[in-house]
């Protein structure tokens, strides 16, 4: 009798939660589908209705959409933007994984002054530095170029990673690595050949993150790009919705669509190394 | 032994230098000048010349944005920071059951937050709080008449707000992760002693994840202390100024009037108010944060 009404309160409470979970997952959800529908509808249609199926399927907001504003189409946006990111993310996985081995495998002097210095960055907001590193470059010839992007991203210039990376190699076991000393391998043979391939999970987490935060960065470029030949992604929707705003909101939703579509891709491929990412380095987002 | 030793360090010293010199090149040196520029008039046209503290009683005196983008901003955070945490505690707590098909809820919960502070985000925003959008059009259908989200300078920064806060997802992985690690034997013990659900959760949960809150509070306490993109796209700090933080002070001192020395110290005041509010957090968490082992504290 007893168990039978537990099981009673237990079955209401199961209900409860997952009539919690998804309401509220539906309201999380439905911005970023409302996105995708309003692409595919007519301009009339967009603000009249909540329903997610499009009454009549519109397909020519991506065409139109596309060809962007002025002289460049999304075709170079986005080809820009991939211009700048993949040189970012590859040179900040090396540079990273280099420097967190350094920390996590070696003793020199200040070591410990150097790690207090980059868990306190880790903490310094970025604006502080945002003017005389705009006039540092701006001396070195470097605005209207990616070089404020990829040329920081050659010495571990984000202490998220560097610190991820050092958490990462700490909880390496370390016999491996003795055993391949033993076997004559030097230090940066042992990184290429046993220690890079075990954070190998580390390095794609890092690697995606770095991808997502420089593909969606908008300040960047806000502040270093000037000509529009070389906008990315970011600035040139901003400029269609200056432009163009209240007439063809399909096309904005479409080019809005095709701007988050990369980073979704990488998230649903890769989902276990973002929450692994997450979970070992505590990122914000 | 000494000399072997010596050239491990050295070694070791080799592979951390592209971080050493990137901090010193890209962080310590702008750090630094940044300071300096604060006392200084500097268009970037003429050498930069020094001011003393007029900057700052210009600041204090003649501008009348500054202590309107002052209080916006504390508002902003004020408003993000207690709300995203609380969500993401909430949903990790649920998400932390053993129930069926938990890993899509927790891709639901998670995928607003991979986007960050985009462009496209905030156009998203946008259009669903505009006077004719959809937010407005599903509060019609309880009958309740539409609301001038963006429009009313006084609701303007909450509907700009409310997107920082649907982003609580990586604060909820973190939250969920340690959630996993606390050990189910302290919840049985707690249950054998005839403690209630309310009691658990304050004397053991809370406990138990009040690093990880640290550390949320600490990071999304700076990171909106500097937000930028959202208000900037979805309102460009109007209604009447009503969402003109900060950080759209030092972008337009900075890169609209070239207004270089001026921008850095507004910089300057910004990053001693984050100083000021995490050593508070910093402050006060040795009173609410628990650790199991001591090396766990920063």
């Amino acid at each position: 009798m007893y168990s039978q009404s537990k099981k009673a309160k237990n079955t209401i409470s199961l209900f409860i939660t997952y009539a919690f979970l998804i309401l509220f997952g539906l309201f999380m959800i439905y911005p970023l589908l409302w996105v995708v529908s309003a692409a595919f509808k007519s301009n009339d249609e967009i603000f009249k209705s909540l329903s997610l199926i499009p009454q009549k399927i519109v397909t020519d907001s991506f065409i139109k959409g596309w060809q962007g504003t002025g002289q460049y189409t999304f075709g170079r946006f986005f080809a820009n933007n991939f211009i700048l990111v993949v040189p970012v993310v590859f040179f900040t996985i090396i540079s990273s994984t280099l420097v967190a081995y350094g920390f996590a495998r070696f003793n020199f002097p200040l070591k410990r002054l150097f790690f207090v210095i980059l868990i306190s960055t880790l903490m310094l907001p970025d604006s502080v530095n945002l003017i005389p590193r705009y006039i540092l470059f701006n001396a070195f010839g470097w605005v209207d170029s990616y070089k404020p992007f990829i040329i920081p991203s050659m010495f571990a210039s984000t202490p998220f990673f560097v610190f991820m990376m050092i958490q990462f190699m700490r909880g390496l076991p370390r016999e491996i690595e003795e055993a391949a000393i033993i076997d004559g391998c030097n230090s940066f043979q042992i990184l290429l050949r046993v220690t890079g391939p075990l954070c190998k999970t580390a390095m794609i987490s890092m690697g995606i993150f770095q991808f997502i935060w420089t593909w969606n960065d908008f300040l960047g470029p806000l502040i270093y790009i000037n000509s529009v030949e070389k906008y990315t992604i970011a600035l040139g929707l901003r400029m269609c919705v200056d432009s163009a705003a209240a007439i063809a909101w399909n096309q904005i939703m479409a080019m809005t669509v095709i701007a988050m579509l990369p980073c979704i891709i990488i998230f649903f491929a890769a989902q276990k190394y973002f929450v692994e990412g997450i979970a070992t380095s505590g990122i914000k987002g | 032994m000494t000399a072997r030793l010596r050239r491990k360090d050295l070694v070791g010293l080799l592979y951390v230098l592209p971080w050493l010199v990137g901090f010193l090149v890209f962080k310590l040196y702008p750090f630094i000048m940044s300071f300096v520029y604060s006392f200084c008039d500097y268009s970037m046209l003429k050498p930069p010349k020094f001011v003393g503290l007029y900057n700052f009683i210009y600041m204090l005196t003649k501008d009348e944005l500054f202590p309107k983008a002052l209080v916006n901003t504390l508002k902003y955070v004020i408003i993000t920071v207690p709300l995203k945490i609380s969500f993401a505690l909430f949903v990790a707590i649920i998400l932390n059951m053993k129930l069926k098909g938990i890993n899509l809820f927790r891709t639901v919960y998670y995928l607003p937050s991979i986007f960050g502070g985009s462009v496209a985000i905030s156009i998203l925003w946008r259009f669903l709080f505009m006077k004719e959008g959809i937010v407005n059009k599903f509060l019609g259908l309880f009958g309740i008449e539409g609301i001038n989200w963006l429009g009313d300078p006084r609701i303007a920064m909450f509907s700009v707000s409310l997107l920082a806060v649907w982003q609580f997802g990586s604060s909820m992985v973190l939250f969920l992760a340690r959630l996993k690690e606390i050990p189910s034997e302290l919840y049985e013990a707690a249950l054998v002693d005839g403690a209630s659900r309310l009691k658990m959760f304050t004397k053991i949960t809370l406990p138990m994840i009040s690093p990880i809150m640290f550390f949320n509070l600490v990071m999304q306490t700076i990171n909106a202390f500097q937000e930028f993109t959202g208000p900037y796209i979805i309102t460009g700090g109007g209604p009447v100024n009503s969402t003109y933080l900060l950080s759209m002070l030092i972008y337009d001192n900075a890169f609209k009037y070239f207004r270089m020395g001026y921008a850095a110290a507004l910089s300057w005041v910004q990053f001693v108010i984050i100083l000021i509010f995490t050593a508070f957090i910093f402050r006060s968490s040795t009173y609410w944060t628990y650790y199991e082992y001591d090396e766990g504290r920063f």
